[in-house]
């Protein structure tokens, strides 16, 4: 455990140590604050609910959460500290949680700053802020999911772009897997069992659930397996491609 | 974080470290190929080879980063295949390059390795403070590691790897990129720590074997060509009990050379034009000290001016390259 900790905390510290931080929670910030106010109609709609702000997350998350994640195992690996960090007493597991949690928890203060949208809309009327927790709760889960995916493909290789476009295109079939977009790939061959399989991964609908407040134990789970899944096949390419 | 007993040598051998026939290939070529030695507690041990002989890819496969193909190696009785962590718990190691975080400083640096070694509280103070001492990190400890000079990034390297005060030291190129001086502390360093402890070291320079290490492994094409002291390698030098006279004009220069060549000690003479320089090199099976005998007698009987006189113990460089020549793919 303490290795975990010793891990996430220099993780954690290098964000803040470069731009990167600060580059990135003021884009998140600025354009939440667009999505939300002019795309979604945040005034216009005249409801006090902050629908407008959370159905924009899986989008931004598709193009923000790989730009974290896509840094975590390529750098180690282009700089060759991989080679420093992995002949540490420090297990694969304990490596690629500290790190994870490190990335996920950066993705938690940048969400964390956007509660004055969350008072601006209690200043304006009675939302039911245990629906918003939820929300914000189901956010942060898929969020989570993203980075897991991006973590795991990121060990992958050594450059950055390719990670962060790897990642992009595998979170986006992730995000619309319900859909017609990627369903019908497979509808055309596939069993229905399997079509249904892959229609019931979507982001998108496990998202939909919570961000209307609705906490489902199934949805839960969903996330939790996403994120142990990709963590897992993550210490496996570490295994396998460390050294390459 | 491993359990104590589990950090405590499996079984009482006095080899740091046991390879057993490590192989490692990347698609056809094959990089390390069935390297075998045994090394105790107060060696410093050479690698020595050219380029792309395998050193640094058999110290990656001693650390546990890369996984040979077969073969094992053994840290203070721990395999490094098997019981993993607590052979790197007696490791210390400085990859090739000395790779770091360029964001951080020195100083947080050391204290984040200090933690993930299980080193803590007083202890961990007074190791930093030790090494920060022994390696004169002292003025860059604040500055981040992207900004340091070469030198000060191999320092820092090296200070990382000696924090947990390890048994056995494995240091890939330890001196490239630092001024003599700097080379100078470093090599100092090692062999002010090598009483109780295994070094290995890897280089391609010749003059640091001669002046840092009890045994030198020849390695080319992945397989082990040579292994003994550097000295003893030396001897096998064809300059072995070579004479070198330095003339300080070139008046008598052909006339020295073909008196000293018909000595019955002297095989044959090289010459040298800058220092004007002729080697006797000792005819194969003679009496060891018999050129020199026989070329200062000479040189005093006939008078010559000579500016100096000097036996040779044989070249490292000479024998590596007869040894590995050949080798190179």
């Amino acid at each position: 455990m303490s290795m975990i900790a010793s891990l996430f905390k220099r993780e954690l510290q290098s964000y803040f140590a470069t731009p990167v931080a600060y580059v990135f929670i003021v884009i998140f910030l600025v354009l939440m604050g667009t999505f939300t106010f002019y795309l979604g109609g945040f005034y216009e709609r005249g409801q006090a609910d902050l629908n407008a702000f959370f159905n924009y997350h899986p989008w931004l998350y598709l193009f923000l959460v790989p730009a974290i994640a896509m840094r975590l195992w390529a750098e180690e690996r282009k700089t060759g500290s991989i080679e420093l960090l992995m002949t540490l007493p420090i297990t694969p597991w304990q490596a690629v949680l500290g790190k994870y949690l490190a990335a996920w928890a950066f993705t938690g203060i940048a969400l964390i700053l956007t509660l004055p949208i969350w008072i601006t809309v209690n200043y304006l009327g009675n939302p039911d802020n245990g629906a918003i927790l939820a929300a914000y709760f189901g956010s942060f889960l898929m969020a989570g999911g993203f980075l897991a995916i991006g973590s795991c493909l990121s060990a992958t290789t050594k450059n950055q772009v390719i990670a962060f476009v790897l990642t992009v295109v595998v979170c986006f079939g992730f995000l619309l897997s319900g859909f017609p977009l990627v369903l019908d790939l497979f509808s055309a061959w596939a069993p229905q069992t399997i079509v249904d399989g892959i229609a019931s991964l979507s982001f998108l609908t496990h998202f939909a659930n919570i961000s209307k407040g609705v906490i489902d134990f199934r949805d839960l789970v969903y996330f939790a397996l996403v994120i142990a899944t990709f963590l897992f096949a993550n210490t496996i390419v570490l295994q396998w491609k460390q050294a390459d | 974080m491993q359990p104590r007993a589990a950090m405590e040598p499996a079984h009482e051998s006095h080899f740091m470290i046991e390879i057993d026939g490590l192989t490692k290939s990347y698609g056809q070529h094959t990089v390390v190929d069935h390297l075998s030695f045994r090394s105790p507690a107060g060696e410093v041990l050479g690698f020595l080879g050219p380029n792309g002989a395998g050193k640094s890819t058999t110290m990656k496969m001693i650390t546990g980063f890369v996984t040979p193909d077969s073969g094992n190696a053994t840290v203070c009785g721990h395999s490094i295949a098997d019981d993993s962590q607590a052979a790197r718990q007696q490791l210390g190691y400085l990859p090739e390059g000395a790779p770091c975080y360029p964001e951080m400083t020195p100083r947080t640096f050391l204290k984040f390795i200090a933690e993930v070694r299980g080193l803590s509280g007083e202890r961990r103070k007074a190791r930093i403070e030790q090494v920060i001492e022994q390696l004169h990190l002292g003025p860059v400890l604040d500055q981040t590691i992207e900004t340091l000079s070469k030198g000060f990034k191999r320092r820092v390297g090296l200070a990382q790897a000696i924090l947990h005060d390890p048994a056995v030291l494995i240091l890939d190129e330890p001196t490239d990129g630092l001024d003599p001086n700097q080379k100078h502390e470093v090599r100092e360093l090692i062999r002010s720590m090598s009483a109780d402890k295994l070094i290995v070291i890897s280089t391609h320079i010749l003059e640091e074997v001669e002046a840092v290490c009890s045994r030198a492994i020849i390695i080319a094409s992945g397989r082990i060509l040579a292994d003994d002291t550097p000295a003893r390698l030396a001897a096998t030098s064809r300059y072995h009990n070579a004479v070198r006279l330095t003339l300080e004009d070139d008046k008598l220069f052909d006339e020295i050379r073909s008196a000293v060549e018909r000595l019955d000690s002297v095989a044959e003479t090289e010459s040298d034009r800058s220092p004007l320089s002729i080697t006797a090199i000792a005819r194969p099976g003679s009496d060891s000290a018999g050129p020199w005998r026989d070329v200062t007698g000479l040189v005093a009987a006939r008078n010559w001016k000579i500016a100096s006189l000097q036996m040779e113990a044989g070249r490292l460089d000479e024998v590596f390259r007869r040894i590995t020549q050949g080798t190179e793919q």
